[in-house]
Order: structure tokens, then sequence, then C-alpha cells
């Protein structure tokens, strides 16, 4: 707890990180969304959930929920925001780099935040897609 | 989520205090009137030595020891050094083994991976689910190649008292001498400490957790104890320490002491009583909480730690802070490891809970209308980030 609380590391976010865990975008439930995923794990402190709402190619929605630290809550909200009313092609090619820029720039050691938000992003793709598929055969 | 207010509620007393303004008032002389070295015979350096023993006096009055006995460092960090490596060193032709637990701080693990990286032999202790060591443990371990045991008072995580005075009196029923080392910076001001009692030989404490300044810490040291300086340099007033004193800093650390243990009990009362409100308040307007440390007598006045199932101990820090409260948290987010602590992994809480650990610790100048305002606070803080967590109550 204090971990170990002496071994603080001298994080500090940027004003953008702070506004949007202090007013997330995007968070919360669906209703009848196209696709739902999660990424992370629990005992490793992070874990995300995504919704989309899909329609021919484009995202009309996209929502997430968060067990995490503030990174983890931003990187949902910047996500989400980015790839609304972008073909599933254009989401798919958001980087994790424009994901932190949006940010103005993720502590070293909270990269990985970023990381799982663009996972489960991706995952979220790749489920849409595989179910588009099963479909056709 | 909150409407930011605008108290302002210090609840991480167990990492820093402030310093008390009679304290700061008695230090500034020391900057630029009475500004000397100890070590030298005019009447400048008189009066800064005569300041230096009045402190070691105060300090040594409230533990029950020495004036001589009391040695000035830089802190507790830098008297566990001295206490371990000191004592490892000058009875190495005894024996190299070393027993501590597995729930210290880390001014002791990474002292004792070090000796252990020298040829030193160091056991770490289990604990129990609350944080208490295993006395039948600890009296099997002891061989005759054992030196010195270092155990924690207090621990500073979650409030455990250990059992110090036990393990003082198994060790005084040996036939051999084996040296006991306690970290006290968690207890020293909270829990009573009487060396002699407790037949402890050499004592850490620190300044900056009593409402003194950062950079005094001391190590009592028992008389015809053999340790060995782990610092070599100039020799001022303490041969086990060299070095310029840190006057101004070791005068705040006796005023901070005196402070503590003028009113000792009642600031221990008021402690415990805010202590059980919060502890209270949390368990009647929270669900899905977990204590870690154990209840009652055998807990530190000053520390409360919960974890709050289903979020993340950062986020709940974060949202505390934008409403003016300052806390702790396990959670490994706020480490640079990314592990959840070490303490809560040692008393076995599983590593999703144990990032949504938050620990509070009190001073006797927290409120009661403080424990409100924060009572206020948290239920909705919770409430907020669990209605966005991803994990639904039950899930474990």
């Amino acid at each position: 707890m204090p971990v170990e609380y002496t071994e603080k590391s001298l994080l500090k976010y940027s004003q953008r990180i702070i506004e949007l865990f202090k007013n997330p975008k995007n968070v919360g439930e669906m209703e009848n969304p196209t696709v739902t995923v999660s990424e992370g794990d629990p005992q490793c402190g992070d874990m995300m959930q995504m919704s989309l709402k899909i329609e021919g190619n484009k995202i009309l929605d996209a929502k997430f929920l968060s067990f995490g630290c503030a990174a983890n809550i931003a990187t949902g909200s910047a996500v989400t925001e980015m790839i609304k009313g972008k073909t599933l092609d254009e989401a798919e090619k958001l980087s994790i780099k424009e994901v932190s820029d949006s940010l103005g720039g993720l502590p070293a050691l909270k990269m990985h935040c970023a990381v799982l938000a663009h996972k489960t992003l991706r995952k979220a793709i790749r489920e849409y897609r595989q179910k588009i598929e099963e479909l056709k055969t | 989520m909150l409407e930011p207010r605008n108290m302002r509620v210090y609840l991480d007393n167990g990492t820093t205090t402030q310093v008390a303004k009679e304290v700061l008032e008695e230090m500034l002389p020391y900057f630029r009137e009475k500004f000397g070295h100890p070590t030298f015979v005019y009447s400048l350096g008189q009066e800064a030595a005569d300041a230096v023993e009045r402190a070691q006096e105060i300090i040594a009055e409230s533990i029950n020891a020495k004036r001589e006995e009391i040695i000035f460092t830089s802190g507790a960090t830098e008297a566990n050094d001295l206490a371990i490596r000191g004592m490892a060193y000058a009875n190495k032709k005894r024996g190299n083994h070393i027993i501590t637990t597995k729930v210290e701080n880390p001014s002791v693990l990474r002292v004792c991976e070090r000796l252990e990286s020298e040829g030193f032999k160091v056991d770490y202790l289990d604990v129990d689910p609350q944080g208490f060591l295993d006395l039948n443990q600890l009296e099997d371990l002891i061989n005759d190649k054992t030196i010195l045991i270092s155990i924690m008072h207090v621990n500073d995580e979650i409030g455990t008292i250990e059992p110090i005075e036990e393990v003082g009196k198994i060790l005084q029923e040996l036939r051999q001498r084996v040296y006991f080392h306690v970290n006290a910076a968690a207890s020293y001001g909270r829990v009573p400490i009487d060396v002699e009692r407790m037949n402890i030989d050499a004592l850490s404490i620190t300044a900056h957790k009593i409402h003194g300044p950062k950079g005094a810490g001391a190590l009592y040291l028992r008389t015809n104890t053999p340790v060995e300086p782990v610092t070599c340099g100039y020799v001022s007033l303490f041969p086990l320490r060299p070095g310029t004193e840190n006057v101004p800093a070791i005068v705040g650390f006796g005023k901070a002491a005196e402070l503590a243990f003028d009113g000792f009990e009642k600031h221990v009362e008021h402690m415990k009583r805010l202590r059980d409100k919060l502890m209270n308040g949390i368990e009647e307007k929270i669900q899905h909480v977990v204590l870690h440390g154990p209840r009652g007598e055998r807990r530190s006045p000053a520390n409360v730690n919960y974890s709050f199932k289903y979020v993340e101990g950062e986020s709940v820090l974060l949202h505390l802070d934008l409403n003016g409260i300052s806390v702790a948290t396990g959670s490994a987010c706020s480490t640079r490891k990314l592990e959840p602590s070490h303490v809560l992994t040692a008393i076995g809480v599983k590593p999703e809970i144990a990032h949504g650990a938050i620990r509070f610790t009190l001073s006797r100048y927290n409120t009661s209308e403080e424990i409100d305002y924060v009572l206020e606070v948290l239920p909705k803080v919770i409430e907020n980030l669990r209605r966005i967590s991803p994990i639904k109550a039950g899930q474990f």
C-alpha cells in the first residue's frame, strides 16, 4: 500500500489527463451494443471494457468502463472520443502514440494504460469482424 | 464527479507530518543566531552542543533510555542502516545469521538484502493475516550463528503492533547474546516504548512523523552494544555517525518529542477516537470493504487501512485529493514496480483486492469534523468509481 509507500514514483499527470479523470467522456454501459469486449485483469490492477455501436463500416458510438488508475480512465475517454464517427479501418490505424499525444503525453510508468485502451479497441474491432464473417458463412 | 470543496484534510501522517508551529519557532534561532558547530569550544559551539544534549535528554526520557544512548542521524532510514549493518559487521566473528520479517519497511529489507549479498544469512519471518509475526517460528529459527533480530514495532502500512516485549523476553532467556533492533518509525509518539521493559538494544525513530522536521532521526543504542560505523569521516559528537550534526533539525526533533509526550495518553485517546469513528463510518456507509490489520488494542491508534473492492486505489486517492483529502494507497499503480504492496501480499491479500487499498493515518491534530467530512466524501467517491467499473459486486 502504501504499497511500498516509500517507493512512490514521481508521477506527474498532464492537465488534460486530470481533466478527463475528473470528467470522463463516454463512460458507462451501452444499450444494445454491436460488440462488447474486455481486456486486462483486475489482478494486475487495470481492466477495461469497451462497447461499440457499428453500422456498415462506421463506429457510431463508443463507451467504456474502467477498473484502473487515472491514466486508465483518461485513455479510455481519449480512445472512445477519437474513434467516434470513424470507419473501422481508420479506427484500427489509431496508434498508441496518437492516444498518448492527445493527452499531452503519459508518464512513462503509465504507458501500459494507453496500451491497454488500444488493445481493447483492437480486440473489439477484431471480434466484430469475426462476427460478420461467421454470419456470412 | 464531485464538487470540489475548500476543506483540507491531511490523513497521510504515516508518510510525513506538518511541522508544529512550536517546533519551527524552536528551530529558527539555530539557523542564523546560534549556528555554531557543536564540536567547538567557543560559545557558539557550546550553545549548539547544549541544544543537541537537550534534544538527546528529551528523546531518551520518552523511551526510558539514557541520554548518551541517543545518536542523531538523518532519519529512520539511516538509523536502520547503521543499526543493522553496524551490528552485523561488529558481530560477524560470532555468527552471520539475522532474523527479520517479510513486512519490514524497505529501509530494513534492502539493508538485509545487501548483507545477504555480503555473505550473511537472513531469515524473513512470515506473518498471519493480521500482520503478526509468529513467536514460535522465531524461536525455531534462532541458532548458534544468530547475532541479530530486527523487527518493526508498528507496521507502517496496516498498523499491526508486533509483540516486541515478547520477542525481548525470548532473547533475554537465551544463553547466547542475540541483539535486538526495533524500527519504531511508525510507533514513536503513538504507541508507548520502553527500551528496558522491552529489552531492546537498538531502536530507530524519526522526527518528521511526529510533527518535527525532515532530516532528523535517532538511533537509540544500549550502552556497550558492539556496532561498527558504516560512514567514515570527521567525528563530531557521535563516533558512530561522523559528520556535522543537523543542529536545527535536531532541536526541532527534541521539541517535537516534547510536544508528543506531553499529554501522550490524551493524544493517543484522541487518535483512537478518530480511528474508531473513521472505521465505524466506513463499515456503516460503504459495502464490500476489507479491513487490513487487526482491530482494537493491538492496532496503532493512528492507522486505518481498507480495500474498497472493485475500484482501483490510485483513482480513489486522486478523487479524494480533488476534494482536499490526502491519503496513501497500496495500489500497484502508484509505485514504480507496478506490484501491489509487499505487506498486503505477505498477509495474504489477493492482488485484485490489494489494488483497492487505501491507508488513512492520523495525527493528534486531526479533528472529528475532518473525519465527518471524509465520511461524507469517501462513500460518493467509491460509489462513482464503482459505477464506471466493469467489475460488478460479488465478482471477487
